[in-house]
């Protein structure tokens, strides 16, 4: 910095800056609240902020009532099942592109980009029509496959990027030690990797589990992830406040953490590059 | 052991031909020196060597061995490249294991080559540190650490020692150099710097757009270039190309007289000209001088004492042994 | 070669001796390497482009086949061709024109707040402050909340006339509780999604703002241009490129915004988007035909707004 702030230019800048944070956090921290709170606290006139009786009943009643642990296993296996088998098709799609480049690799990733771009409601029916024929309606194995095509090019994209930040000569000077293509990856490209890998990994998780148009159109009992176990609380039951907190703090929780972890590949990831 | 031996070897990317066939031998414990501008070929040459780009055409052979299908681990070469390519998240030790882990030489002698290659390179402090954490030079000798632990038969010099700042090149200059005296094994070094050819070369072979224009020790390149381009390219300050009448008086296209044949005075001499710029290096001042009536610019070196001043009116005498002629065709004429 | 440093001029100079093979293309090292490797690495490329291949064709195909049948699936099933009927007929519907202007006024409104307020907030987030990292985790944290909970959440916690937060608020002000979901059905959706990608935004115009050349700044400073000249001739061009590629991004996403309708009004009081009257036609009312025939002007919608996001993007790759 090349020059000094004033202390009160910083506080005001502070201020402003945090008002503004817990304005937009507001809700989700109201929502954490709330979830602690007996029904009637939560609706009581004027509204409890924070001397309420805290209590965990919520939570409890929650899971007795919906089975919360189920759907919750539903959206780990749909979430990181659909992420991996992207990662592992994604990997040397992406270690091709950015290591033994054609004329053609700019083309094929555009493309790729540009399939993520379609809606999903133009093909609905199609998808929904595979789905039955195959069987696959309403199964977790289903909604991994649709999820992981969903976000393979952003999966392809992201590793694209991290695996051009690897510079070429380092493989080559791997090749003249004398590494073959096994210990190329092994030792050196998978070890540079791992970071990128796991940024990857982690936003591709944060978007699979909060997709909600598939999640909510392939699936009814089996298979319903928390997108759907959150949408059933539409009414009349959303109307028990305290439950529906609890519930939705379950079903953001996990993510959130995520989240604040991966919010600078976030940027990368979500614009394809275009802005760094 | 390390022979190698090009034969009508050629390459092209898709249409461009960049390299035209051409033949090379490289002898076991030679210190070849690749030099040229930048895109003549050289490092494609060397990559070539290298088995990391494919031949086009022709044969490449390493101790009568044909070598032009053999991967590059396969070959027995190390190489020093540009940006060093160590690999950043293997610390120092490991980095310089690397080679001998894949080649699986045994824990023991790993270690012990390791300590020499450290001892040699005065590595030896920073063994357990990430390359990250090292200065170029360090680097560098990293790099060269990595290369010679696995005893190669020959090594490749990537432009080693342009990411260094001027100080520490001549410094890395010197030690490649000892390290050759040393180990005795074939380098090929690839270089735009013509006082790196130089100084390092038993044998320099001068590239210009994928062809090799002259191979030969650094002073038969100086004293008897093959052509103007070679004459141009070794020695500093540049050679002065002088044409026209003055040429012809050498029976000459074209004559060439080096800054340091050159002698200066204030009285008198064959040629004259204006003072445009006096460069000062204390053992040496070169003069730019203009006005002569023979090339635009020709420039003198003389001792570190001589002391004309921009403008001044000075004499010029070249001495008449080393003046360089060539032909229209700019080769050198007998 | 490519990673070859400018040679040094002096040394170099080779007076009227122009390099020819200055011609070495600076790709050639980047499309090197050998033939070996350049079929393993299309054998690794392929399981990706054909899944993708795929993905995209099958369903297209299909959406496109069913586009010109007459198919109810529940009444009577294939029905037979009926050429561009249904996408006239899709047109010509009386639930189509107020679609169109519902997802226009939806995306127009949301991408005009969450721009605005991002501009400023990235500013804001770039001042030197104390805890600039918490209020950074604390105003992202609403993108990661899945569509469904956040609908949810606004829906009967602030948006409920009764027990709602925000009723709690009128009435401290003494005013009438606003009954959100049907009085300003469109404007509560807005605030909703805006509030879902305002983060989205902020972080990355946060991210193009931190690129600024802090140099520049100084130098209109000392070309004596006030604050506010700085903003506009400066970083405001200098965020353009970002703010594009946040509208592009935004408008893909949200065009096909779904859950948040899903949960709250269902499509009804004017909240009917483009998206939502295809899903209707689709799943609710099982007429498969018309429903495809939306489908391709989705499709076609989308791709107008992804062929310019593709341009920038196929700029920087070559950067």
């Amino acid at each position: 910095m090349a020059r000094a702030i004033t202390p009160q230019r910083k506080a005001l800048n502070t201020a402003l800056a945090w008002g503004v944070g817990l304005l937009i956090f507001f809700p989700i921290l109201w929502t954490i609240l709330t979830s602690f709170k007996t029904e009637a606290q939560a609706i009581s006139d004027p509204p409890v902020f924070l001397f309420f009786d805290w209590t965990l009943e919520n939570y409890s009643v929650v899971q007795e009532r919906s089975d919360y642990g189920r759907f919750l296993w539903n959206s780990i296996i749909i979430a990181g099942g659909s992420t991996l088998l992207g990662i592992l098709i994604a990997v040397p799609a992406a270690w091709s592109m950015a290591f033994v480049p054609s004329k053609r690799t700019k083309d094929i990733l555009l493309w790729m980009l540009s399939t993520k771009m379609l809606p999903a409601v133009g093909v609905l029916y199609p998808i929904y029509l595979i789905f039955i024929k195959m069987g696959l309606l309403d199964t977790k194995l289903g909604l991994v496959i649709v999820l992981m095509l969903i976000n393979l090019p952003i999966i392809v994209w992201m590793l694209y990027t991290y695996f051009k930040e690897i510079p070429g000569e380092i493989l080559e000077a791997a090749r003249m030690d004398g590494a073959g293509l096994r210990e190329e990856v092994l030792f050196i490209l998978t070890p540079m990797a791992i970071p990128g890998i796991a940024s990857t990994l982690l936003l591709n998780v944060i978007l699979a589990w909060n997709e909600a148009f598939w999640t909510l159109n392939l699936t009814a009992a089996k298979a319903a992830p928390l997108t759907a176990f959150i949408a059933s609380y539409s009414s009349p039951e959303g109307l028990f406040y305290a439950k529906l907190s609890a519930a939705s703090t379950m079903a953001i929780a996990p993510i959130l953490i995520l989240g604040w972890f991966s919010q600078k590949q976030l940027v990368s990831g979500l614009t394809f590059g275009a802005v760094k | 052991m390390g022979r190698i031996t090009l034969d009508k070897v050629s390459k092209s990317f898709g249409d461009v031909q960049v390299i035209p066939p051409l033949d090379l031998t490289i002898e076991d414990g030679e210190f070849t020196v690749f030099v040229g501008p930048s895109g003549c070929g050289k490092s494609t040459l060397l990559r070539l060597i290298a088995g990391l780009e494919d031949v086009t055409s022709g044969q490449i052979r390493i101790d009568k061995q044909d070598a032009t299908h053999v991967p590059p681990a396969k070959r027995g070469l190390a190489m020093v490249f540009q940006s060093y390519a160590l690999y950043p998240h293997m610390s120092v030790r490991k980095n310089i294991a690397f080679p001998m882990k894949m080649a699986g030489i045994p824990a023991e002698e790993q270690e012990r080559r390791i300590e020499a290659a450290a001892r040699a390179l005065n590595l030896t402090d920073y063994l357990d540190r990430r390359p990250g954490q090292l200065s170029g030079g360090q680097r560098q000798r990293v790099a060269i650490g990595r290369a010679i632990v696995r005893e190669p038969s020959a090594f490749l010099f990537d432009e080693p020692l342009s990411n260094l700042d001027a100080a520490l090149r001549v410094g890395m200059r010197l030690e490649i150099s000892e390290l050759h005296e040393r180990l005795e094994t074939t380098m090929i070094y690839v270089t735009h710097d013509q006082v790196e050819a130089m100084t390092m070369a038993d044998k320099i072979v001068v590239l210009q757009g994928g062809v090799i224009e002259q191979v030969g020790s650094p002073l038969e390149l100086y004293h008897s270039p093959r052509n103007k381009f070679v004459a141009g390219f070794i020695g500093s300050p540049k050679m002065n190309f002088i044409e026209g009448e003055e040429a012809a008086k050498h029976g000459a296209h074209t004559i060439g007289v080096r800054p340091e044949h050159i002698e200066v005075s204030g009285e008198s001499g064959t040629w004259s000209g204006i003072v445009s710029v006096s460069e000062h290096l204390g053992s040496d001042t070169f003069f730019h001088v203009h006005q002569t009536g023979l090339a635009d610019t020709i420039t003198v070196r003389a001792d570190g004492e001589v002391g004309f001043r921009h403008g001044d009116r000075i004499f010029m005498t070249p001495r008449a042994d080393v003046i360089h002629r060539f032909g229209a065709d700019g080769l050198r004429l007998a | 070669m490519s990673t070859q440093p400018q040679q040094p001029a002096q040394e170099m100079a080779l007076g009227a001796t122009v390099p020819k093979a200055a011609a070495q293309p600076a790709t050639a090292d980047h499309q090197a390497g050998t033939r070996h490797a350049r079929t393993a690495a299309r054998l690794m490329m392929a399981p990706a482009v054909i899944l993708l291949l795929g993905w995209m064709l099958v369903p297209l195909t299909m959406t496109l086949y069913f586009s010109f049948k007459k198919f109810l699936p529940l009444r009577g099933g294939d029905l037979g061709w009926v050429g561009f009927d249904n996408y006239v007929r899709f047109v010509s519907s009386s639930a189509f024109w107020p679609s169109v202007q519902a997802t226009l006024v939806i995306v127009g409104g949301v991408l005009a707040i969450t721009v605005v307020l991002g501009v400023l907030l990235a500013i804001l987030l770039n001042q030197p402050m104390w805890g600039r990292g918490v209020v950074r985790i604390l105003v992202i944290a609403p993108f990661f909340v899945m569509p469904t909970v956040s609908a949810l959440v606004w829906k009967n916690m602030f948006m409920d006339p009764v027990n709602g937060l925000l009723a709690h608020v009128w009435r401290a002000f003494g005013a009438e509780p606003l009954v959100w979901l049907t009085e300003a059905s469109t404007q509560s959706i807005i605030l909703i999604v805006s509030w879902q990608w305002l983060p989205f935004a902020t972080l990355i115009l946060l991210t193009a703002i931190q690129s600024l050349d802090r140099e520049q700044l100084e130098a209109a400073e000392m070309d004596g241009a006030p604050p506010l000249s700085r903003f506009a001739y400066i970083t405001l061009p200098h965020l353009s490129r970002a703010i594009t590629v946040v509208v592009l991004i935004q408008t893909i996403f949200l065009l096909s915004i779904f859950a948040e309708i899903f949960v709250t009004t269902q499509g009804a009081f004017g909240t009917k988007t483009l998206t939502y009257l295809i899903f209707q036609r689709v799943l609710e009312s099982q007429n498969i035909g018309l429903g495809s025939a939306g489908g391709v002007y989705a499709i076609i919608l989308a791709n107008i707004v992804a062929i310019f996001l593709m341009r920038i993007v196929g700029k920087n790759l070559d950067a």
